[in-house]
């Protein structure tokens, strides 16, 4: 069978190789570099801007967008033909191509968040390697600690004053400088999109500013989902642990800060949200006034095939509702996680409604293309991409991230500042 | 005073410095790595096609034998070169079909519309109808070579756009970059295919398999830097045109005939 034949539905007139052959995995890629660079912009709002009530949010999306990280390039990986050649990308990058600046840019932005992780969290790592070493008897696990933190010092066992001052510093330099890698990171991801001039639905300036401010909505909502979610659990543990010791902080004051937390995190949300929509909007009353050649098939695929999915799912339950949502006074944790929810369900649905609304219609402008998400695998391919490739995309960065905060706990820890 | 081992350590240091960004310039030589033009531009070869719609019957012989000659697979439902049936009514609709890209030309008067099924036309209602054959237009500003991430498709000098198959990753940006939709991934080899005038019999003296199958004479290749070619000729004489110019792509299949309904 022919790539995309397994999940493509022709309609009419279209050319006999076209396929959908971006599928899934290349609305998950967008997505989910959106969501890397959201919540990196997220924790620079407290680094670099000094929004001193975010400090708490601020450790734990630096923390997220590093467990993000890796997943970003998983749909790509998964999506390719041949994914044991992706390096080639490295290799011999071909600069007139959009792509091939993936590896550079990539590479910086995982080198800039790995780095300010590190000074964010180096007077903790110092002080479970002096704790650890002080120990008499050590057992097998605390032995392999230390000789993991003694690594993650890389020998910067100084916690005078000065260095941590510099290492604040070196944090605040670093989160400034993330946030323009952040933002060009996925405003190229639109690049890669807006460039096609082949794609009618594709083709426009305004591609790179919409992802960005659909990423940075996206990565807030995650963040404040992903936020509400550990709160919880630690409200559970910490009212089983005031059991026997009742000086830890009592879940109702837990739910105190988080409420304060939520509330302030989510003005950013809705701030972000106005700016995407109001581009996005903007897009579609341009092609609707210029009406050029392609305007015929993209209002029968805007306006008909596809106004389910972009206007009751994306706009509808992805902006409308979350706003109303935020916007009625006294915002509770829950309405907030729902709220964030279905932010997150709308930005997905925008990245669906670009990647696989762009191949909706044949390039002939004489038929369209209906894509059936393969469920249930029966090759490698509809593996790769189907529903249980794309699982596998949104599960990876919560492991990640209970890995890594194993060994870097967001909560109860003193950083530089 | 610096003693010989400080000396050593120091020279090595120093010339190691020094390599690395000289290395760099080589990695980073633009004209190196730019997979465009390789060849020599200048040079007296630059193939074209030219199809003349007038003479196309629509049997796919061009189809069978392209399949055959390039290997790619017979059942496939993909094809380096197709024909395209116009079937315009009097009320000015326009059906159009290519039933697995007219492998076998065109078996029913009846038009396929996809998963729609198909659909009668009465013959009375027929205001005309007419074949175009469809192939790379191999143009001289190729969208796909652009936009290939690891300049595994290239264009030679004659303006042949070839893909190496050992170095695509499949990523599938030159399949969606290219207007006329002549790219796909290979069912066997799983990397971009498409037609390259079949190269490996140009370069040899021997005109491309469809040209050679076609019946009437309506797929010609020629020379557009030899004046003496009698493709040259028509084209450079007679009322030509190309497909979907306005995407700035410079195609180089030249058609004789063509009508404004064609996509």
């Amino acid at each position: 069978m022919v790539h995309g034949e397994a999940w493509t539905i022709k309609e009419l007139f279209v050319y006999p190789n076209e396929y959908i052959y971006w599928s899934i995995q290349i609305v998950m890629y967008p997505f989910m570099t959106g969501l890397v660079a959201g919540a990196f912009v997220l924790s620079s709002l407290y680094h670099v801007f000094g929004v001193k009530q975010l400090k708490e949010i601020a450790r734990f999306s630096l923390v997220f967008s590093l467990a993000l990280l890796p997943v970003a390039m998983m749909p790509l990986l998964l999506h390719l033909q041949q994914p044991q050649r992706g390096i080639y990308v490295m290799m011999t990058p071909h600069f007139t191509s959009a792509i091939a600046a993936f590896g550079i840019v990539f590479t910086t932005y995982g080198l800039i968040v790995i780095s300010e992780i590190w000074f964010v969290y180096r007077r903790f790592i110092v002080e479970t390697v002096l704790e650890l070493r002080a120990k008499q008897n050590r057992c097998n696990v605390e032995s392999v600690r230390l000789v993991l933190y003694s690594l993650l010092a890389m020998g910067a066992m100084d916690l005078s004053p000065e260095a941590l001052h510099k290492d604040e510093r070196a944090v605040g330099i670093l989160a400034g400088i993330g946030i323009p890698v952040a933002c060009f990171l996925h405003g190229y991801a639109g690049f890669i999109f807006g460039s096609v001039k082949a794609n009618a639905l594709w083709m426009t300036p305004l591609m790179p500013v919409i992802f960005i401010c659909s990423a940075v909505v996206s990565g807030v909502a995650l963040c404040i989902v992903t936020y509400i979610v550990t709160m919880e659990i630690r409200k559970l543990v910490s009212a089983w642990k005031r059991k026997n010791n009742p000086r830890l902080l009592s879940s109702d004051e837990l739910r105190s800060a988080e409420i304060q937390t939520v509330t302030l995190t989510s003005k950013y949300l809705l701030m972000f949200m106005v700016l995407a929509i109001t581009l996005e909007l903007l897009d579609l009353i341009f092609r609707n006034y210029t009406a050029v050649k392609s305007w015929d098939i993209l209002r029968s695929v805007i306006y008909e095939k596809d106004f389910f999915k972009i206007f009751v799912l994306q706009y509808g339950f992805g902006n409308v509702l979350p706003f109303i949502i935020f916007l009625l006074p006294g915002l509770t944790i829950r309405r907030a996680l729902v709220g964030a929810l279905l932010v997150l369900m709308g930005v997905f649905m925008m990245r669906w409604n670009v990647v696989i609304g762009g191949q909706a219609f044949s390039a002939s402008f004489s038929g369209f293309m209906e894509y059936r998400l393969p469920i249930w695998p029966n090759s490698l391919e509809t593996l790769k991409e189907g529903l249980f490739g794309a699982l596998a995309v949104i599960i990876t960065p919560f492991v990640l991230f209970f890995l890594v905060t194993r060994v870097l706990p967001v909560f109860g820890v003193e950083d530089t500042h | 005073m610096m003693n010989r081992r400080e000396f050593c350590k120091t020279t090595m240091i120093v010339a190691g410095g020094l390599v690395i960004p000289l290395a760099a310039l080589e990695v980073f030589n633009p004209k190196r790595l730019l997979a465009e033009k390789s060849g020599d531009d200048k040079g007296n070869v630059r193939w074209v096609f030219l199809v003349d719609i007038h003479k196309c019957v629509g049997c796919g012989f061009c189809v069978n034998a392209c399949k055959v000659e390039n290997e790619v697979p017979y059942d496939a439902n993909v094809t380096r070169t197709w024909v395209e049936r116009y079937v315009v009514t009097k009320d000015g609709q326009t059906s159009i079909d290519s039933p697995k890209g007219a492998r076998d030309g065109f078996t029913t008067q009846k038009i396929d519309q996809g998963h729609l099924g198909d659909k009668e036309i009465d013959p009375a209602s027929i205001a005309k109808a007419f074949f175009v054959p469809k192939l790379c237009n191999q143009c001289d500003n190729p969208a796909c070579v652009q936009v290939c991430p690891v300049g595994a498709t290239y264009q030679t000098g004659d303006g042949i756009v070839l893909v190496d198959r050992s170095w695509c990753i499949g990523c599938g940006y030159c399949v969606m970059g290219c207007p006329y939709g002549v790219r796909f991934f290979h069912p066997v080899y799983h990397v971009a295919e498409k037609c390259n005038f079949c190269y490996h019999r140009i370069t040899k003296g021997m005109k491309p398999a469809c040209v050679d199958a076609c019946p009437f004479g309506a797929r010609k290749i020629g020379n557009i830097r030899d004046p003496e070619d009698p493709v040259t000729r028509i084209i450079t004489s007679e009322q030509v045109n190309v497909l979907k110019e306005e995407f700035g792509t410079k195609p180089q299949v030249f058609y004789l005939g063509l009508s404004r309904e064609v996509k």
